[in-house]
Parts: C-alpha cells; sequence; structure tokens
C-alpha cells in the first residue's frame, strides 16, 4: 500500500500537530481580541519567545542526551550581572559581556563534570547548582535590580534595538536545530540518549557529549538573560530563575521532546515556545488571569505527552504492519 | 588436550593457545586452545558458566588472559582493548546489538562512523543512505528501508542490520553472541541463510555461540565444546550429532558409574 509509507512520513513530522495547534490558537485570539493582530502586539510575544526558546534550544540538547538543566534560569539571572562586575571593575563592555557568557559555560562546565564523573544525576546537580547561583546573585546585585549602561552600541546589538532579542533567538533556533540534525555530534547526542550502552558499544564518548551539552545549555542561557534584560532596560535579580527554566522545558516537550531522551527537535522546541507566548499574551489580552494560564500550561504539556505516546503507538502498529 | 581435525594455518584468523582466566579464586578459563578459519563458522557450545563469555571477552580485548597467548593472522598479538580488538577487523555483535532505536537504519550502520563533508562539519546522508542500501543488498538484507527507524523493526531484521554493521566495517573475524537466544524460527532461518552467506564469500571467520544445537549443526562447519574452562572437544559438524552433543554436555551431570556406563 502506498498510503501506509505516506502516512508514516505525515506522523514522522512531530512538529506538524504542535504547529497546527499554535496556528489555531491565533486564529482565537485574531477573533476574540482586536488587539491581538498589530505589530506592537507581535514584538510582545516575541519578547515572551525569545528567552525561553533560547534556553530551550539548550534543554533540548540536553533532555535528547538524557539529561536536564534545573540551574538555566538561574544562569540567566547571574549573566547581566556578572557582566556588570566585570564593567564597574572598567573592563570594555564588549569585553564584559564575553566574560559574562564565559561563566556561563563554565558553569554548564561544572555541572557536567559533576554529573558524569562523580555520577550524580543530573536533576540533583542542578537543582543545588541553582539554588547556589540564587544566593550568589542575591549577594551580588545585594537583591537590587541595576540600570543597563547608556549609549552601547554593543548592547544595542545584543537586545537594545528592537528585535534583536527575537533575531538572536532565531539565530540559535537554526544553528542549534543544524547542530543536532546535520552534524555528527548531534548524532551522538541522540544516540547517547537513546541506547547509552550501545553509544559506548560503538566507541562514542558519551560523558564528554553530555559534558558539551550541558556547556551549550549554560552558554544559551547566560545569552538569554542579558539580551532580555538589555531590552527591558534594568538587570533584576528576581528575574529568571526556576519560572524561565520551566517554561523552556515546557516548550521542549511541548513541541515534542522525550522527557526520557533519544528524540526531539529544536525547531518543535521553538513552536512550543511560540504557543506558550502566544496563548499567554492572548490571555492577557482578553483579560484572563495568570492562574488561568496555569491551567492551560499544564494540560498542554499533559496533552502533548498524551499526544507524543499515542503517535509512537500509532507509528509502531503501522511499522509493523508494513513488515508483512 | 583438545584432538580433532587439523587446519591450514594460512587461512586462520584467529588462534588461542593455552589461554587461562582467573577472577580472584575463581577459575574460569584454564587452558583454552581455539582457532577458527576465513571462510568458517565455528559453532561455541558449552553450559552456563562453562567460560564462554569469559572467552567471547579475551576473544574481543575486554578481559586480558592470565596465561597462553592469542594469534592474530598468524603473528602474536595482545588486544589492548575493545577499540584496539576493532581497528585489527575484530567485530562483536552483542545481544543488546548496539541499536539506537530513534535512529534510521542507516545511521545505525554508520554509528560513530558517520561520514562529513570534510572540512565542513556536516553529515553526508544521501551517501550513508546509498552506502547502508549496497551493504544491506550485499549480503541480502531484506528490509522495507534505510530509512526506516530501528525501533520499527523485528528483532530478527535488528540482528541483521547488526551483523551487516559488522560486515560492513570489514570484519575478519565476527563474534556473534546468542544471537537466535530470542527469536522465532522463522527469524532464526534468515539469520543462519546470512550467516551462511557470509561464508560464501570466504573472508571471514565466524565463530557463533548459542544453545540451540540444532541449529548449530545447521550452520557450522565445526563445533568446539567448551566444559570448565577447556576446550574438550572438536569436530567437524559432519563427523557429529546433536545427540553426541547433548550425550557430552549432559555427562557430567549424571552419577559417576552412569557416566562410565554411557
Amino acid at each position: 500500500m502506498s498510503s501506509r509509507p505516506l502516512l508514516l512520513g505525515v506522523l514522522q513530522v512531530k512538529e506538524l500537530s504542535i504547529l497546527l495547534v499554535t496556528i489555531a490558537a491565533g486564529i482565537y485570539f485574531t477573533a476574540t481580541s482586536g488587539a491581538f493582530n498589530s505589530t506592537d502586539n507581535y514584538q510582545t510575544i516575541a519578547q515572551y519567545v525569545a528567552p525561553w526558546s533560547i534556553i530551550a534550544a539548550g534543554q533540548v540538547m540536553l533532555l535528547i542526551c538524557g539529561e536536564i538543566d534545573l540551574s538555566a534560569g538561574f544562569v540567566f539571572t547571574l549573566a547581566p550581572f556578572m557582566m556588570m562586575q566585570f564593567f564597574v571593575n572598567g573592563w570594555p563592555l564588549w569585553l564584559a559581556l564575553l566574560g559574562a557568557i564565559v561563566v556561563s559555560t563554565l558553569v554548564g562546565l561544572v555541572n557536567g563534570l559533576i554529573r558524569t564523573v562523580l555520577a550524580i544525576p543530573s536533576f540533583i546537580t542542578t537543582l543545588g547548582m541553582a539554588f547556589l547561583l540564587q544566593g550568589l546573585v542575591l549577594i551580588i546585585s545585594n537583591a537590587r535590580p541595576v540600570g543597563v549602561p547608556k549609549d552601547s552600541a554593543v548592547l544595542d546589538v545584543f537586545g537594545g534595538a528592537h528585535w534583536t532579542e527575537f533575531l538572536w533567538a532565531l539565530g540559535v533556533v537554526v544553528v542549534m536545530q543544524v547542530v543536532l540534525s546535520a552534524t555528527r555530534f548531534g548524532i551522538h547526542t541522540q544516540a547517547t540518549g537513546g541506547n547509552p550502552v550501545g553509544a559506548a558499544e560503538s566507541g562514542i564518548p558519551i560523558n564528554r557529549v553530555k559534558v558539551v551539552n550541558f556547556a551549550i545549555t549554560s552558554t544559551l542561557a547566560g545569552l538569554a538573560g542579558i539580551l532580555q534584560g538589555t531590552r527591558v532596560g534594568s538587570y533584576d535579580p528576581t528575574n529568571g530563575g526556576f519560572t524561565t527554566m520551566f517554561f523552556a522545558v515546557a516548550s521542549a516537550v511541548i513541541g515534542g521532546t522525550a522527557l526520557l531522551g533519544g528524540s526531539g527537535t529544536v525547531a518543535g522546541a521553538f513552536l512550543g515556545a511560540l504557543l506558550l507566548g502566544i496563548v499567554f499574551d492572548g490571555f492577557n489580552l482578553n483579560g484572563v488571569s495568570a492562574n488561568a494560564f496555569n491551567v492551560v500550561l499544564g494540560a498542554a504539556i499533559l496533552g502533548a505527552m498524551v499526544l507524543n505516546v499515542s503517535l509512537i503507538v500509532v507509528r509502531k502498529r503501522l511499522g509493523s504492519r508494513e513488515r508483512i | 588436550m583438545t584432538e580433532g581435525p587439523v587446519t591450514e594455518p594460512e587461512r586462520e584468523v584467529i588462534r588461542a593457545e593455552g589461554i587461562s582466566k582467573k577472577f580472584g579464586p575463581v577459575t574460569a578459563l584454564a587452558d583454552v586452545n581455539l582457532h577458527v578459519r576465513r571462510g568458517e563458522i565455528l559453532g561455541l557450545i558449552g553450559d552456563n558458566g562453562a567460560g564462554k563469555s569469559t572467552l567471547i571477552k579475551i576473544l574481543t580485548g575486554y578481559h586480558q588472559p592470565d596465561g597462553g597467548r592469542l594469534l592474530f593472522d598468524g603473528e602474536p598479538i595482545t588486544l589492548k582493548s575493545v577499540v584496539h580488538a576493532r581497528s585489527l577487523g575484530i567485530e562483536t555483535v552483542f545481544q543488546d546489538l548496539a541499536m539506537v532505536n530513534d535512529l534510521p537504519v542507516y545511521l545505525n550502520l554508520h554509528l560513530n562512523r558517520e561520514l562529513t563533508h570534510r572540512p565542513l562539519p556536516f553529515l553526508r546522508r544521501r551517501e550513508m543512505k546509498r552506502r547502508a542500501r549496497e551493504a544491506l543488498d550485499s549480503i541480502g538484507i531484506r528490509i522495507p528501508s534505510v530509512t526506516a527507524e530501528v525501533g520499527m523493526l523485528s528483532g530478527g531484521q535488528r540482528q541483521a542490520i547488526a551483523v551487516a554493521r559488522s560486515v560492513y566495517s570489514k570484519a575478519k573475524l565476527l563474534l556473534l553472541d546468542e544471537p537466535l537466544a530470542a527469536m522465532g524460527a522463522k527469524e532464526s532461518a534468515e539469520i543462519l541463510r546470512l550467516l551462511r552467506g557470509l561464508k560464501q564469500r570466504g573472508d571471514i571467520a565466524i565463530i557463533l555461540i548459542a544453545h540451540n544445537y540444532g541449529q548449530v549443526m545447521d550452520v557450522c562447519d565445526r563445533v568446539n565444546l567448551l566444559q570448565h574452562g577447556e576446550i574438550t572437544f572438536d569436530q567437524y559438524a559432519k563427523d557429529t550429532s546433536v545427540a553426541e552433543l547433548l550425550e557430552l554436555v549432559n555427562a557430567e551431570y549424571r552419577l559417576d558409574g552412569n557416566a562410565d556406563s554411557g
């Protein structure tokens, strides 16, 4: 039967279902709110989507290789304060920014090394790192926000100018999707999560793969923190944290990433973030409370998981019929 | 002491001489003498605990023997690691198959040997698909598509792909650890057909570990029986029978008097 391979092919596009839901949400809010379809509102949605999707791009890689980074949200919070520390100590702003990104990368390296060398589960490792960083940020900042340095061309590129934050997000998503699906490292990431023993038997350095992915996630989280604070105009020690991190993980899961490793796409995570952004924004416009949004978010996560599992079952059934 | 068939030394891929291995006070292998030639399938049988898996792990470089020596292509050799053994062409198909279910067949065939557009880091997917199809065709494996995810395939198909991967990576010695253990009759027949095809090519030596003596007799040229860390029986398959093998394996569990009379 020629229709079966076609059907299999369609089901393999995990992003398709989430794309349809996203479009449906867009149509719904266009119909119910006059303010939804405007350039200003697009910008608002983009502001939600950018940090979630940048962090999610890293979390997808980690989830695929069977890990998670709970501390990414606090790297997001910490990075701009590290940048300001370097800046007030006389570093040029571009160097201070680079320094903050390097610190973010180092946090990821430490997470990865604790995870792999000491064999401590990433949930515990990064939970500890999360609280550690949260305390550190509050100490460095005296729990007070600081203003963004004025008239800096560097910062204009990193979130200062309109749409730059979102453009960075798009760039990160494209680059990470290419890394995942078109390089050996991406394949090794999938193999590490899909069958760690088999991957190791094939000679794939699974620990190195994990450490690199921890470093990537943390680097992206630091970048996202600087972009967002710069766009808003102040760096806030209560920004980010677990909320931002979990929105990123939720984006990844809604976008089709398996929590137990092995499969997922960065593009799917971006669509997941876009859906969450549209619903969040739409509820605001329609005057629905934030509490109701959480109900929708929870239902969306559960729905996405159920859909994923049942799609796998359907594909298995079609696949086994195919053989006979 | 083993007696039985002599071999043509120039066709020998691997020869083990007096191999011994202890784990603390436990003697896993006492004195193993074994050899296998190109184009030959050697059936390795023996009860659980006879030392089969230790022997396999020594032949694949995972364990180092305490005594004795290995000859590879006629030259004495020390296998330093699994990676070293693999670089020489010693490939193992483990029971877990080392397959990644979420990846398609052609990527599993190239696992950790992916082709890229050097110096660019991007994968050459089309070329890998072409080569995968070629590799599977060359040894007569039929699957719907090389782009199918391995998780969607049957146990027999996955086993066949694992064998194909070893052959594709230019194996000289192929070790199969109980490839038919969890397989139905139809799938077993497919794998046996595949092994016979490999034998016909004449360039690969195969050691097959199995519990089903009927299947061993069906496909192997020669049978070795491992008992208490020694090869106690080495005979061409055509010169022995399932009944004789069963008799040999079971003899040690009988009462002394019965064993003498049998």
